[in-house]
């Protein structure tokens, strides 16, 4: 049967390619020599200490921070190359969750959603609130969210907010900055669920930046560590765990970390 | 290698077609969000279907799901999906969640109905009951400022003098150029019109008296607080609003400091220190404006000019200066009160400056003409 991830590269190929990126603010080297690989329907967490360039390194890749060197290479086109209508387009497949949200604050939360459907499809005001009203409901929102306004939510709701406008094209790549940073833990646990869900029903690539380790444990399929300007080690969570590096070591090896792993391994015995 | 880009330009739209001698009817092709507008025209020729055949479906989103939801009914997509094993599990929870969420998605409330006159008289009513509120507010505000005030003046050790020196430069010091400027170009057009008008009675050289006398009871302090209204009222509602949004205000509070005395006690009495100061130097400048004009194009002797403005008598003056105080406590405090009144977002400190500048000048206006009526009656 074909599928709708056709056009896409199969499972366990690269959709995004990093190649020798570098990064330079300044005299303020972030990134050297950085390789990094995200394939096709995995979820990638990317980790590394305050400071490390997490936040940078997906601003690169979606093109926010234009590389002092190197090249990204995503869905098999340079962004910085393209023509201005091939960029939006590409732009356009990739969804980004800000660190805060960045919702527009002079919009309703339905409108938020529905501006990308309304602005790049053209579709009639009715059309797109109705299915801004369905990612909202997706994402797990009570119907009555779609009317407030961004300043008027929760912490939590905020997320799911701009989870549902990044989700507004139905796009083949999601970028998440710190997606579970700030919620209590029942809505990092119900949010990582909700990723593992969307990502199964929506065969989508999941870019996900983070600090918490249960997030880590539960939804990512591989871990990228970023530490020394570059990609220290960029494979599934047991191979990253035995890596022989001091700053691992700490990380998945400190009291939290061991806590995280407990959680995991004694939801998978029951 | 991936491969390149798939637009929607390279996509087949989706299309619904009878199959098997015209008893099923089977999807195909792309049910994307691209295809939005065709897909809809098609779903409208196909409505009130009851089966469908979804294993020629190419590609499928949200978008997709809903549209055929909309064909089908929810309630037959969702039996759909849990009976066609033809589909992948991929797909089928891509229905299944889509199902669920367009079901929440029905609940929405329904608007009010509302009519027009209604709504006009709500409008009104609204609007009339906000600016009451507003006044009381504001009275409420002036109030604890003077309680403030009151209550730290009996205590040096409490004064903010980095932060009113600070503000003294902020709201005077560079405040001083463009006041300077501005008033010394009105008093010239206030001097050529007067040369104008008072030309056709041959009484030009009352042009001086005309410039004397407007600038030192009116000109000159109603042009700085207009200006300083602008200029300063809206920098302190920016100000105190973007510390109310990033939450400083709540942290000054929580460490038993009093937001009224650390911000808006400096602000109030810089500029009752520097709207004064500003009107002198705008009262000045518009005078040698005015002189200007009076001593190059309608030929006034200096002499004569100077003499003029010496015989002025102090009462003018006075009445001029008296009110800057007025004018300088008023706009400070709108403009501390409007960044208090900021809650939440980026786009409320928007309108609270505008409103604070707008209210702020209007104050300073309603309160000159009041000024003036009382003065003339008072025969000042």
């Amino acid at each position: 049967m074909s599928d709708k991830r056709e056009c896409l590269p199969e499972p366990g190929e690269a959709i995004i390619q990093v190649r020798g990126l570098q990064n330079r603010f300044a005299e303020h080297v972030v990134h050297e020599h950085l390789d990094l690989d995200v394939m096709q329907g995995e979820i990638l967490g990317v980790v590394g200490g305050s400071g490390s360039g997490k936040s940078v390194l997906l601003r690169s890749i979606v093109g926010l921070v234009r590389p002092s060197g190197g090249e990204v290479v995503m869905l098999g086109e340079r962004l910085d190359q393209l023509s201005e209508r091939r960029r939006v387009l590409l732009e356009r497949r990739c969804g980004v969750l800000f660190q805060q949200g960045a919702l527009f604050s002079s919009l309703t939360v339905t409108q938020n959603v529905a501006l990308p459907l309304r602005e790049h499809l053209k579709l009639s005001p009715a059309d797109a609130e109705h299915l801004a009203a369905v990612k909202l409901a997706l994402v797990g929102l009570p119907a009555h969210a779609g009317g407030l306004s961004p300043s008027e939510l929760s912490g939590g709701m905020i997320k799911r907010a701009a989870l549902a406008r990044a989700l507004a094209l139905d796009p083949d790549i999601l970028f998440l900055d710190e997606p579970t940073a700030g919620l209590d833990p029942i809505g990092a646990a119900a949010f990582d669920q909700l990723l593992l869900t969307l990502r199964n029903a929506f065969g989508l690539t999941v870019f996900l930046v983070t600090h918490d380790l249960d997030t880590l444990y539960t939804t990512c399929d591989r871990i990228a560590v970023l530490s020394g300007k570059r990609v220290l080690v960029a494979d599934t969570l047991s191979v990253v765990e035995q890596t022989d590096d001091k700053w691992i070591r700490d990380y998945f090896h400190g009291p939290r970390g061991r806590s995280a792993q407990l959680a995991k391994h004694s939801a998978r015995e029951a | 290698m991936p491969k390149a880009i798939a637009g929607p330009s390279e996509s087949t739209p989706g299309i619904l077609q009878r199959v098997d001698g015209e008893e099923r009817l089977a999807a195909a092709g792309d049910w994307t969000l691209a295809h939005y507008a065709t897909l809809c025209r098609e779903v409208e020729r196909w409505r009130g279907a009851e089966t469908l055949e979804l294993a020629q479906v190419q590609r499928l989103d949200t978008a997709g799901v809903v549209l055929l939801a909309r064909l089908l009914g929810v309630a037959q997509l969702r039996a759909l999906a849990a009976s066609d094993t033809s589909l992948s599990d991929e797909r089928r929870a891509l229905l299944r969640m889509v199902c669920d969420a367009l079901d929440k998605a029905e609940q929405q409330p329904v608007r009010q109905q509302t009519t027009l006159l209604g709504d006009g008289l709500a409008g009104i009513g609204q609007a009339v009951q906000l600016n009451l509120q507003n006044l009381v507010g504001l009275l409420g505000f002036i109030g604890l400022t003077l309680t403030v005030a009151a209550r730290v003046a009996l205590r040096p050790g409490r004064w903010r003098v980095n932060a009113l020196m600070s503000q003294i430069q902020n709201t005077g010091l560079n405040a001083l150029p463009i006041v300077a400027l501005l008033t010394f170009m009105i008093g010239a057009v206030v001097a050529f019109l007067g040369a104008t008008v008072l030309d056709a009675f041959g009484a030009s050289v009352y042009t001086v008296d005309l410039v004397a006398y407007s600038f030192m009871r009116e000109f000159g302090v109603l042009l700085a607080a207009i200006l300083v209204a602008g200029r300063t009222a809206s920098a302190f509602t920016a100000q105190i609003g973007s510390m109310k949004v990033n939450e400083e205000i709540d942290a000054l509070r929580v460490q038993g400091f009093d937001p009224a005395e650390w911000l808006v006690l400096p602000r109030v009495l810089a500029l009752l220190i520097t709207l004064p100061l500003l009107a002198f130097v705008g009262l000045l400048s518009g005078l040698v404006g005015g002189g200007l004009v009076a001593l190059l194009s309608l030929e006034i002797p200096l002499g004569r000019i100077m003499a003029i403005y010496r015989d002025v008598p102090l009462q003018h003056f006075l009445v001029g200066m008296g009110k800057a105080p007025v004018f300088a406590f008023l706009i400070a405090v709108i403009g501390c009160r409007e960044g208090f009144r900021v809650s939440g977002s980026a786009e409320s400190v928007g309108q609270h400056t505008t409103s604070s500048v707008v209210q702020s000048i209007f104050v300073v206006i309603l309160v000159d003409a009041l000024a003036a009526l009382f003065f003339m009656e008072m025969g000042w």
